[in-house]
């Protein structure tokens, strides 16, 4: 029982972004072997093209850069040597009937096989695209999310745009806006179809306000045109129903139309898992310390809900990476009561947990009508506690007490003959 | 006059009455709000966070942002500036990319030094 696989950990990590890189960190300290699985080349999640700044107030009551705010939790991570995979995609990942989870990764170097007691989503969010969104016309190139925009610019150094229309005030369409500006693009406005903006006030007044770009509120993009390469968009007024307002349509020439109209928890391993997801966060359910309703099934940061600051996220991975080291612990910490079923209809309870020494009574029926039969309950080979029985019938519910230390191997229910 | 409070997410929205030092600030959920008003009536100032070209192919651009804020006004001169920098040395977070930008400093705010383990 004791030839533990090199690759079984208490945790596995799905997502290395300030969630994951939280929840690794929290669990490592408090004991736990960790590993933790990012899909892309680099760890730090959606904060490595965050370059802007407003991050870690609540938490370093400092203005950080997204970038700079993931550097304070990537020197911690590296720092605890946390094993890690990047460039890794999880191609499955099963329940196994002993409790755990056995993951099967894509990698680099082929397929790796891993074990873990307890899996903690970490996964993000992804964004509301422009399918998602009711607009007449073709698809051409030139229609991305700001998220794919800001990828491209801060990341590749690639303008996608020379004259681009935002639809929808979500920060990230705010944030890019001034972020092309700056590059040197023209950013001709941003639609919003609501009465109010999405984004933070600060947002429209550092990111439109100082680069002179105006907010049409009330409005939305109605068509696109082009046929390979986006050509220019119609945008309207619209109605308190979202309805078009006719004859307020005007034609905007522009080479990219950009999309920041919000941001869905990514949960596509925990349905997989069959994790039950709330309608209205779009995430898992979850108990106080972010254990889903599979156990040993954790959820944290924008795949659990939606998030406006980073600060949270990285709160709430450090609640479910402690919460699943302690599970985790714990779950090693269980021995199962062993008996053969060929004696026995059942025992319960089925698990011992050392961590709680002292009394263990076991209730347990027999398979089948016996005679003179002796019961015992071994530990670690030796009887503790026997017990001679006239008759034993399976309608007849019996029980055996014994005191077991914490550091006992084994507890075994026994049918002997007498 | 009314201004929008940009240090944190707050976002207070600021009454401002009078001009020059003196004035009035109402609104503001902070002391740091008034100060705000303050320079922002007679030397608005901002960040800049940017990118800067790299000579790496694993990482193209370095991210960067002024060690203080710079006159808002040299926004736009400041990024004609900026790419004429290439940077050309595995720098980490807080390292100089330029020690002297629009009198202050053009500091790297990501580490290219890391190697991840791909197994
Ligand atoms: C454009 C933008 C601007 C923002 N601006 C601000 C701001 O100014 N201030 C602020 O406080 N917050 C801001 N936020 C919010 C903040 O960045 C996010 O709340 C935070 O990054 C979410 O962290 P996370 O770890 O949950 O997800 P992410 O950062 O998205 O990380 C999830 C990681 O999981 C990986 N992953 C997903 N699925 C798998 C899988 N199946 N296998 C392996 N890996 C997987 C992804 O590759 C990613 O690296 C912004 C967010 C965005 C998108
Ligand atoms: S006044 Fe204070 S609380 Fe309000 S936005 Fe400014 S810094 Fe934040």
């Amino acid at each position: 029982m004791d030839n533990k696989l090199i690759n079984e950990y208490d945790l596995v990590v799905l997502g290395g972004g300030p969630a994951g890189l939280a929840a690794a960190v929290a669990a490592k300290e408090n004991g736990a072997r960790v590993m933790l699985i990012e899909r892309e080349e680099n760890l730090g999640g959606i904060l490595k093209q965050c370059i802007h700044d407003g991050f870690g107030l609540v938490l370093f009551k400092e203005r950080l850069t997204g970038t700079q705010y993931a550097e304070r939790f990537l020197k911690k991570f590296y720092d605890l040597g946390i094993e890690h995979m990047t460039n890794a995609f999880l191609n499955s990942v099963q329940r196994l009937p002993e409790g755990g989870f056995e993951f099967v990764i894509q990698s680099a170097k082929g397929m790796v096989g891993l074990k873990s007691k307890t899996l903690v989503l970490a996964c993000g969010c992804r964004e509301r695209s422009a399918r998602q969104v009711f607009i007449h016309g073709e698809r051409p190139a030139g229609v991305f999310t700001a998220g794919t925009a800001q990828y491209l610019v801060n990341i590749m150094g690639q303008m996608p745009t020379k004259k681009c229309v935002i639809l929808g005030s979500g920060d990230i369409g705010l944030i890019m806006a001034r972020r092309l500006s700056l590059e040197g693009a023209q950013v001709e406005g941003v639609y919003e179809i609501q009465k109010s903006p999405a984004g933070l006030a600060r947002n429209v007044s550092q990111c439109l306000d100082d680069f002179d770009i105006p907010l049409h509120l009330n409005s939305t993009v109605s068509k696109v045109f082009g046929q390979k390469r986006l050509e220019g968009v119609e945008v309207c007024k619209v109605d308190e129903n979202y309805k078009p307002i006719k004859g307020s349509e005007r034609f905007i020439e522009c080479d990219a139309l950009i999309v920041s109209v919000g941001l869905l928890p990514e949960n596509e391993v925990a349905q997989s898992l069959g994790v039950e997801i709330d309608p209205a966060t779009k995430g898992p359910y979850v108990d106080q310390e972010l254990m889903t309703d599979i156990p040993g099934v954790f959820a944290c940061g924008n795949a659990l809900h939606v998030n406006d600051l980073v600060d949270y996220v990285s709160q709430s991975g450090h609640l479910a990476g402690q919460a699943a080291a302690r599970y985790a612990s714990g779950d090693e910490n269980r021995i199962k009561v062993e008996y053969n079923s060929e004696d026995f209809l059942y025992v319960v309870p089925q698990y011992f947990d050392k961590n709680k020494e002292g009394e263990i009574t076991l209730y347990w029926r027999s398979k089948a009508d016996h005679r003179g039969k002796k019961v015992a309950i071994e530990v670690d080979g030796r009887a503790e506690k026997s017990k001679k029985y006239m008759r034993l019938l399976p309608s007849e519910m019996q029980s055996l007490t014994c005191t077991v230390k914490a550091d006992v191997g084994q507890i075994s229910l026994k049918m002997l003959d007498g | 006059m009314e201004m929008v409070c940009i240090v944190c997410p707050n976002g207070c929205l600021l009454d401002i009455e009078g001009s020059g030092d003196d004035i009035k600030v109402k609104g503001a959920l902070c002391p740091k709000g008034i100060e705000f008003a303050k320079t922002e009536l007679q030397d608005p100032r901002r960040a800049l966070t940017t990118t800067v070209a790299t000579v790496f192919g694993d990482m193209p651009r370095l991210p960067v942002r002024t060690a203080d804020e710079i006159p808002k006004a040299d926004l736009l001169d400041a990024m004609k500036k900026i790419k004429t920098l290439t940077v050309k040395e595995r720098l980490h977070e807080g390292d100089s990319v330029c020690e002297d930008f629009f009198g202050t400093r053009l500091i790297a705010t990501a580490d290219m030094t890391r190697q991840n383990i791909n197994l």
